[in-house]
């Protein structure tokens, strides 16, 4: 909300700069977000008479004006079409500086000299654009600083005001808690002191409140011969422009003023387009209003409307309709002050995609027992802009729908056990009168306060509270340690911290990315091929439509911005949630490890050759991750991935107990140059919880005799898995057998075609005695026989 | 009888012209072996008179003694000059660089958040969890913000297909865990949350932490100690801290947070838009209502709660001066934060 101070300052004559006042009223809730003079600083700029314009001798679009502001006559060149005798306008003298940095000069225009510039609104930094120079009234002083005569060092604030507050959206509201703060009164009669309503004439205009609808008071009042041609008075005009509305016409700026002065929302019809009388009621089924902003909605039957004989003539509380909308002919008008239920309108304005100055105000609350005095304020200006009899002022209303305001109980020991610091009886009972609370005793320590009609937020103790605190200044409240010991806080062996985890994802070379958790669904189809997306409904983007079934696309697109940036090495990890829909259409969440690798194994470097990473490079680096939990041998790999962005023949589904808990391979040929990868990135992602799930460490006991390491070569058929060979070893060498290294694959010259050579290192031990070379050639002569008899080797001697 | 002082200058000059250990052990044997030139001296020495005998056997030991240091000092000598030419060979150049794996590094959202995770935990706080996606009732409802309530209006839900949504904020865990433990607990929760909003100083996702203490008594000033000494403990450094009224419908009263700005001193700057103050938090009581949607009875026990953005302390606390680039991924910006 957009206040000038001076209209705060017209309404309670507080000690405070304009500094301090803005301080208090963030202290007090009501955050000040900014505090700025109405026009940017400009200096040099005075009030000036035209007393002669002549055209100029050499430029037809050029005036030469002789020119008054107080001292000698001035000749100015202007190029402005409203540059005419008799003007009075914003003259920059010589030496002046304007907003951008411009400095006043005296210049030669064809050869004309000007003493100055005549300024335009937009020059002075007072518009965002504007035609011609500013045009003053004919009583605007010659000479006088146009900053002192229109009173732009005028402090604007800009006050957010929180949503439970709906009564000081108003100059009134705000005034109310600074005379609270400030302990001076409001003033009786604020400037401008209007004279007031005389009633002239007796017609008035029918109105019906139907019961239920949510309408429970409704002031109104006819006044004829209004002339809204006439031109609305500065010092109005200012107030509404200072405060961010438009000013458009006397009426309209008379109810706009009352809105922002009082907090109470008014709406005018013209007269004569209204049949009958008014009805405040629900719309029915399928109502058509076109609203004062020319769109056409359908209502239902829960939206608030105010009707005439021939149907709505507006959404009430929200915006009224075109067809009885004020013109600028308008000259009989009826003017309406109502108050309408806070539920009965929130929702319905936003539903229409109408948010309005006067749905915010009434859907927070506005204050019941505020509509005469509106009447009265809106009837007073437009008398005095614009003329008109006035008729009597009429309400109608359904009292028992009137909000009650009832007591609520405050107990001194409860106030002190919320804020840990008593506030004595007689601060606590001035703190809440002076906001224009009732409080009455209940008890030695103990009062019944009923609030004042214009809050709608105060219903429990804690509310009275919250009251005390914000009037005593948190600040005023000590700090103190909590009582009471925590308990010692239980943390599960069985699983590996996830600090670990990213410990080692750190120190093998992986940076942790963050990514959005919605994701582009072209993409992670084509990565994922998931039916089952979960869709956004309201996406920021198209491309941030769906939620992340997995966290590779994401990862995807940041490893190609950093290529892009001429990185030749990305790894990245990220632990995240994906989503999936689960059975009967919930969501399901599981937190993945995720990670991405392009380029060399290594970092460029002396002594180590480049190349590229591979799977097994990649698989390493998961086998690390699960043996994290000690169970990285409970795990295969099984070939082919089940997603369809990897490539098939180079990945693989990691399996523990019969589920699957990761994937890992090289992403499918067919993306590469889609997604514009000249080396194929390599992925993984792991079920989280698996991952870091922990075998508990139980002792083995180590041998004291010594190992005995026999190496034996084979050739096998060119498609024979390790994992078949290794477990055929296992199988045939049992117990003796400590560890099974390969290290050495073999393809080419000197193995005949279809078949590979490999040599295995088999690591030997006993745990009760020192193995001969007996046992050892035994056990070698036992793996021979097994890999023959099962996999055709060709043992080489 | 050879001229002993001349045979022994000889072998003197010999020896000091020796220029390898087995040129040297040559001379050794030459001059000192079994068969050496002073041993068939010495055996000569038998052919002597009596008389001189001992004369000519002393002088000749002296010979030989003499000789042995000269080769033992040699001997140093060249063994010296031996390892100090191995030393000169094996020279490498340490300034290469060293090779293998380069280490990558967290996140500074992560970062700042197992920061912030171990600071509650040491005075006792659980770090607890909570779903993204969540319903109209722990996002909204539980936490006193009816449907059409305005204070909606400030949420910018995102709305998935089956008619949940991501939350909005970390709230939504007070709920959870109010309904599973029993008080007295505190607990803080980290996560990711989301709001349909995006500009220079917003981000769809982003994380915050939300804080939580339930026991009797707790009070307004007990919340105002333990986010002051976060704040000095997060930014080593004492900060002045300033509570503003507010409003949030989960908590009565309310407050937003403010520290005197952590970069100018509190003296004015373009970060605190020449306030001297920094919004950090919100915070507050439980609501009654709260703890009755929660099943806590609210006449007994009393709470408070606080939330924070990680990405706003983030920034403060690493001089960040674009929000968007948490998100962006960029490697020479993460490779800023992978230290211990």
């Amino acid at each position: 909300m957009k206040l000038p101070v001076s209209w705060l300052r017209a309404w309670v004559d507080t000690p405070w700069s304009d500094r301090e006042l803005a301080d208090r009223l963030t202290m007090l809730g009501f955050e000040v977000e900014s505090m700025q003079p109405v026009a940017p600083p400009f200096s040099g700029v005075v009030v000036a008479e035209i007393r002669s314009a002549e055209p100029h001798p050499e430029a037809g679009k050029l005036r030469v004006c002789r020119v008054a502001a107080g001292g000698a006559e001035l000749q100015i060149v202007c190029g402005a079409a409203n540059a005419r005798a008799g003007l009075r306008t914003a003259l920059a003298t010589v030496g002046a500086r304007l907003p951008g940095e411009v400095t006043i000069r005296a210049a030669r225009l064809r050869g004309i000299e000007s003493q100055g510039m005549l300024c335009s609104a937009s020059e002075l930094g007072l518009a965002e654009a504007g035609e011609g120079i500013i045009e003053l009234p004919d009583d605007a002083p010659p000479g006088a600083p146009l900053r002192d005569y229109l009173g732009l060092d005028e402090a604007l604030l800009e006050i957010a005001v929180t949503p439970n507050r709906g009564d000081a959206m108003s100059v009134l509201g705000i005034a109310r808690e600074l005379a609270a703060a400030s302990g001076r009164p409001l003033r009786a009669a604020p400037d401008p002191a209007l004279p007031r309503v005389s009633v002239s004439i007796r017609e008035r205009f029918p109105v019906r409140l139907q019961r239920g609808a949510g309408c429970a008071r409704f002031a109104s009042r006819v006044i004829h011969g209004v002339d809204n041609h006439r031109p609305v008075p500065r010092w109005l005009r200012e107030r509404l422009e200072r405060s961010g509305l438009r000013s458009i016409n006397p009426l309209v700026d008379a109810t706009n003023y009352v809105l922002l002065e009082l907090g109470q929302p008014m709406h005018a019809y013209d007269l004569s387009r209204l049949e009958r009388g008014l009805e405040a009621r629900r719309a029915l089924a399928g109502e058509q209003l076109t609203l004062l902003d020319g769109s056409a909605i359908t209502l239902t039957t829960d939206v608030l409307v105010i009707a005439d004989a021939k149907g709505a003539v507006g959404m009430a509380g929200v915006m009224g309709s075109a067809a009885t909308a004020i013109s600028a002919a308008t000259s009989d008008v009826l003017l309406e002050a109502a108050w309408f239920d806070p539920r009965a309108l929130t929702g319905r304005g936003r539903r229409y995609g109408l948010l309005t100055d006067a749905s915010q105000r009434f859907e927070r609350g506005v204050d019941p027992d505020g509509q005469q005095r509106a009447l009265e304020r809106a009837t007073e200006l437009i008398c005095a802009v614009a003329g008109g009899q006035a008729g009597p002022a009429t309400l109608e209303e359904i009292p028992e729908e009137l909000p009650a305001r009832a007591p609520v109980e405050l107990r001194a020991a409860q106030v002190t056990r919320l804020l840990g610091v008593p506030v004595p009886p007689d601060r606590l009972q001035a703190q809440l009168q002076a906001l224009g609370m009732r409080v009455d005793r209940a008890g030695a320590e103990a009062w019944r306060v009923t609030p004042p009609t214009w809050r709608f937020d105060i219903a429990i103790e804690a509310d009275l509270v919250e009251e005390l605190a914000r009037c005593g200044g948190l600040d005023a409240i000590p700090e103190a340690v909590p009582a009471g010991a925590r308990a010692l806080a239980g943390a599960s062996e069985a699983r590996s911290s996830g600090q670990s985890v990213l410990r080692l994802l750190a120190a093998r070379g992986y940076s942790e990315a963050i990514t959005f958790g919605f994701t582009d669904p072209v993409l992670q189809t084509k990565l994922c091929g998931t039916a089952t997306a979960v869709r956004v409904r309201n996406p920021i983007a198209t491309n941030l439509a769906v939620m992340r079934a997995s966290l590779w696309p994401g990862l995807l697109l940041a490893a190609r911005e950093n290529l892009r940036r001429q990185r030749e090495r990305v790894r990245l990890f990220e632990i995240a949630t994906q989503f999936h829909h689960g059975q009967d259409g919930a969501v399901l969440e599981r937190r993945m490890i995720a990670g991405v690798v392009v380029g060399p194994r290594l970092p460029e470097q002396w002594g180590s050759p480049r190349e590229p990473a591979d799977f097994h490079d990649l698989k390493a680096d998961v086998g690390a991750l699960l043996s994290l939990g000690g169970r990285s041998g409970d795990c295969r790999y099984e070939p082919g991935a089940s997603l369809p962005g990897l490539h098939p023949g180079r990945s693989a589904q990691i399996v523990r107990d019969g589920s699957t808990i990761g994937q890992l391979g090289a992403l499918h040929p067919a993306l590469l140059q889609e997604l514009d990868f000249t080396y194929a990135p390599l992925l993984f992602e792991l079920d989280y919880a698996a991952a870091t799930s922990n075998a508990p460490v139980r002792f083995a006991p180590v041998s004291s005799f010594p190992q005995i390491r026999r190496d034996i070569s084979f050739t096998v058929a060119a498609d024979e898995t390790f994992g078949r060979i290794a477990e055929r070893v296992s199988v045939a060498a049992s117990t003796r057998l400590l560890e099974l290294r390969i290290f050495d694959i073999y393809q080419g010259k000197g193995v005949e075609s279809g078949r590979k050579s490999v040599a295995l290192g088999l690591i030997l031990q006993d745990l009760s005695r020192t193995l001969t070379d007996a046992d050892a050639d035994g056990v070698v002569a036992a793996v021979c026989a097994e890999l023959r008899a099962s996999l055709d080797a060709r043992i080489r001697e | 009888m050879t001229d002993l002082p001349a045979l022994t200058a000889q072998a003197l000059e010999q020896i000091g012209a020796s220029d390898s250990l087995p040129r040297l052990d040559e001379l050794r044997v030459h001059w000192l072996g079994k068969k050496g030139v002073l041993t068939e001296q010495l055996k000569m020495v038998g052919g002597l008179g009596a008389a001189e005998r001992p004369a000519a056997g002393a002088r000749i030991n002296a010979a030989k003694s003499e000789l042995q240091s000269a080769i033992d000092a040699r001997r140093a000598t060249l063994e010296q000059a031996a390892v100090a030419q191995q030393l000169a060979a094996g020279r490498i150049d340490v300034s290469l660089p060293g090779r293998g794996e380069v280490t990558g590094g967290l996140h500074p959202i992560t970062r700042l958040r197992l920061r912030i995770e171990e600071l509650f935990r040491n005075a006792g706080y659980e770090v607890a969890d909570g779903p993204e996606v969540e319903d109209e009732f722990h996002n909204f409802e539980a936490l006193n913000i009816p449907a059409d309530h305005p204070a909606r209006a400030m949420h910018d839900t995102f709305y998935l297909d089956n008619g949940m949504l991501l939350r909005t904020h970390t709230s939504p865990v007070q709920v959870r865990a109010m309904r599973e433990r029993k008080p007295p607990f505190a607990l803080i929760a980290p996560g990711r949350v989301y709001r349909c909003d995006s500009d220079v100083s917003h981000s769809p996702m982003f994380h915050q932490v939300e804080g939580l203490l339930i026991d009797t008594d707790v009070s307004f000033a007990n919340l105002k100690s333990v986010l002051h000494q976060f704040m000095e403990a997060l930014f080593e450094r004492s900060l002045a801290m300033r509570l503003r009224p507010s409003y949030f419908p989960f908590t009565e009263p309310s407050a937003e947070v403010d520290i005197s700005c952590v970069l100018c001193g509190g003296k004015g700057c373009r970060v605190c838009k020449q306030t001297g103050w920094l919004e950090v938090a919100g915070c507050g009581m439980v609501h009654p209502n709260v703890f009755r949607a929660c099943g806590i009875d609210a006449t007994r026990y009393s709470g408070f709660a606080f939330g924070f953005g990680i990405e706003r302390l983030a920034m403060l606390r690493y001089g960040v001066n674009d929000l968007r680039l948490f998100y962006e991924n960029d490697l020479r910006f993460l490779a800023q934060f992978a230290r211990g």
